[in-house]
């Protein structure tokens, strides 16, 4: 029995399609894409006339917090966010209780993705041993349990030499060295940008350099290797340059933002609620336009989430003791979206950005809807204006710093591997394995 | 002209007109405090919480002879170290004050926010009594009252701070207020204490001293920080006071009726000798005589006093 989305505007960068299409599919992976596909007597039908059809969203960029931290998040509810966010796989980082980086780990977050998850679960191992940048994970056997990339997210490596036999021996295992890029000496306990806010609030301020310093030493380390290299969560003017010039070389290099680098500046932060509270922090406006500059021109190849759920009380509390991070699986598409409707970035480009970019940059499957591709699609009404209401989220976590702002834009089913996981507000079954072929 | 506000948290958003209600306020405290019977009746039956999670000595004694004078009820809260060392959050700790129901809670925190963060949950008055490296209001509204009272106004004085001005809510406080007023700000001090974006503060910024002090009317310096400072921002007090240190030499450079002031505590010798700190020059008790004014000022208009 074929399942096919019939009448739907398909936005597919990877195959260069911008138009109405019809997609067949058979069981979890799509057979074929074409302008009219003839539909007989024993397919199911889903008319999507009227809609956006996009290739399942990826974020390879968020925090699940299990094992160790489920009063934050846990497997299940994270991919329950990722679902109605429109995600169909996520990449997830290392830094657990405890860390992944052994394959035990790693074969236990597979198994919980495996009976709670909604979506695709990708583990991200560690680079170091409990991310203490001292000696390297067992970085071969977490390739073989399954990690598609090593990071030593949140825990810099500070150590360049560490960094460069990370990547050498990644490399061998055929693995994307994923760099949380700050200088730690600099950024020196810092916890909003140093700009002409921090001056007014006084408040420990992060230069932008504390970032660039190590996107720069990232890319040499790079070239050295020549390793495969993601830069995670870029949020600067001469990160953004700096990427370009990467891939100006001719370095397997790429780059990933985040909604709040693109949406938000550190004018937040005067109001001393943690919610804008992040690492990177948030930016200068003039931040923020290379951002979206960077996201157009496709010098970015991901947009990210960087979905880090905390506790209530971990954020409110004084600012500098306030915990890093922000959620966004539930708000990212509408954010991204924004930047098309409102400041005139190709809508081709945010797709590339949550789709085929992400997928290029990990060599993880889906991104595209080609015949023989994964079933992972996002139908979006892209006329519906929605308010951002944290209380209605999936995730476990309210931090969420848009919360009462209007978006456009609603993903209204989240289809993975050819079954409807989500579907007018709702999450429609148990986990994605038993999630049913809906019309 | 009255101050009508909930909470005094920052110097920031003041209006010009704000500070100088609060200062003819404070004008007419001074004489209480003069008098034999050092007290009014203003605050008869409202109750202050000072909450100090940072040690002060002379900070918390003005407030409380403030308030004493006024004859409000008068609580000390004292603990140091941050919410998270000390087991109990600053949430906590605000809400089980609240629901003791005082009038007004002055705080000083470790952490810039901290007073903002009280105020917003709170339904008591907010005096920041400092908190972190933002503001510290009353600070600057006691230096505002001193300098007014030597100088007669603001509008085009040179103002020169001299020190640790990045880690300093003293300055920042002054600098905003200063600013308001029509006065024009210097500051000095090596770059490594220099606010990196200066161009927001509205101020003029130099590493050399006598340039700074050049037709001064008045100099600030600053107590140099050292609890603040996680990597060293000079190599040694012998040359930080060579080269950035108040004397009576290089103070010849300011005008001749130039006033010396300083927040206190005092590295005699560093920022500034002792010569000049014990000199004619100096109104640093006048600072102290003015903190208890102003600070019964701004408690006695945050609980519903009229400006004077």
């Amino acid at each position: 029995m074929r399942l096919i989305v019939k009448g739907a505007h398909l936005v597919d960068p990877a195959q260069g399609i911008d138009g109405v299409r019809d997609v067949a599919v058979n069981g979890s992976t799509v057979i074929e894409v074409a302008e009219n596909i003839e539909t007989s007597s024993g397919d199911m039908v889903l008319d999507a006339r009227g809609l956006h059809l996009f290739p399942g969203l990826i974020d390879i960029h968020v925090h699940f917090r299990e094992p160790g931290q489920e009063y934050k998040e846990t497997i299940a509810s994270g991919s329950r966010a990722a679902a109605a966010g429109g995600f169909t796989a996520v990449a997830v980082m290392p830094n657990t209780n405890p860390v992944n980086d052994n394959a035990e780990i790693t074969r236990f977050i597979l198994e919980q993705a495996h009976v709670a998850g909604m979506c695709r679960v990708y583990p991200v191992g560690a680079i170091s041993k409990e991310l203490k940048g001292e000696d390297l994970a067992s970085i071969g056997e977490l390739a073989d349990a399954g990690c598609i990339a090593v990071t030593d997210d949140g825990m810099p490596v500070s150590s360049s030499m560490l960094m460069r036999r990370g990547m050498e021996y990644a490399k061998g295992f055929n693995l994307t060295v994923i760099s949380h890029c700050e200088d730690m000496s600099l950024a020196a306990g810092g916890c909003m940008n140093e700009g002409e806010v921090s001056a007014l609030l006084g408040l420990p301020a992060i230069p932008a350099e504390a970032e660039e310093v190590m996107v720069a030493r990232d890319i040499m380390l790079s070239r050295l290797t020549g390793a495969r290299l993601h830069l995670a969560h870029l949020s600067t003017i001469g990160s953004v340059e700096l990427l370009r010039l990467a891939k100006g070389y001719g370095l397997n290099v790429t780059g990933e933002t985040a909604p709040h680098y693109f949406t938000l500046t550190d004018e937040k932060v005067r109001t001393f609620d943690a919610v804008y509270k992040m690492n990177p922090p948030l930016r200068s406006a003039h931040d923020m336009e290379a951002v979206r500059a960077g996201i157009q021109d496709g010098s970015l190849d991901a947009i990210a989430t960087d979905h880090a759920p905390h506790a209530g009380d971990e954020k409110e509390c004084e600012f500098e003791a306030a915990m890093n991070g922000v959620i966004g699986l539930e708000t990212s598409l509408a954010l991204a979206l924004k930047l098309h409707f409102d400041h005139g970035v190709d809508l081709n480009r945010i797709v590339a950005a949550l789709t085929c970019g992400p997928a290029a940059a990990l060599g993880i499957p889906g991104g595209t809807l080609g015949p023989r591709k994964l079933a992972d699609m996002t139908l979006v009404d892209m006329n519906e204006k929605w308010v951002v209401t944290p209380e209605t989220f999936y995730s476990k976590a309210r931090n969420c710093p848009f919360a009462g702002m209007e978006l456009r834009g609603r993903v209204v089913r989240t289809i993975t591997a050819g079954r409807t996981v989500y579907k007018d507000g709702s999450i429609t079954a148990v986990n994605m394995g038993t999630a049913e072929i809906l019309p | 002209m009255g101050f009508v506000a909930k909470d005094l948290i920052a110097i920031e958003p003041l209006e010009a007109a704000d500070i100088i209600a609060i200062l003819d306020t404070a004008e007419g405290f001074l004489d209480v405090s003069r008098r034999d019977v050092k007290k009014v009746p203003a605050l008869r039956g409202k109750t202050v919480v000072n909450l100090f999670f940072e040690p002060s000595t002379r900070t918390r004694v003005s407030f409380e002879i403030a308030e004493k004078r006024l004859s409000a009820d008068t609580i000390n809260f004292s603990s140091t170290g941050s919410s998270t060392s000390k087991g109990e959050t600053l949430l906590d700790t605000v809400k089980n004050i609240e629901a003791m129901a005082p009038d007004i809670l002055v705080i000083r925190h470790p952490a810039a926010g901290a007073a903002q963060f009280v105020a917003d949950r709170t339904s008591a008055a907010v005096i920041n009594a400092g908190d972190g490296r933002h503001e510290h209001p009353t600070q600057a509204l006691l230096d505002l009252m001193t300098i007014r009272q030597k100088k007669g106004g603001f509008d085009g004085l040179k103002v020169t701070i001299v020190g640790d001005i990045a880690n300093s809510r003293v300055a920042r406080s002054n600098i905003f207020g200063l600013n308001k007023l029509g006065a024009k700000v210097t500051l000095c001090g090596p770059g490594t204490m220099l606010p990196n974006k200066h161009e927001a503060l509205g101020v003029e910024v130099t590493s050399r001293l006598e340039a700074a002090l050049e037709g001064a009317d008045v100099v600030m310096a600053l107590r140099i920080q050292k609890e603040r400072q996680s990597t060293p921002t000079f190599p040694s007090d012998r040359e930080y006071a060579k080269y950035f240190g108040l004397n009576s030499q290089v103070i010849d450079l300011c005008e001749p009726d130039v006033i010396i002031m300083h927040p206190g505590p005092v590295n005699r010798g560093v920022e500034i000798s002792s010569n000049l700190l014990d000199g004619s020059r100096s109104v640093v008790l006048g600072q102290v005589e003015n903190g208890v004014a102003v600070r019964m000022a701004v408690v006695y208009l945050l609980a519903g006093g009229v400006a004077q």
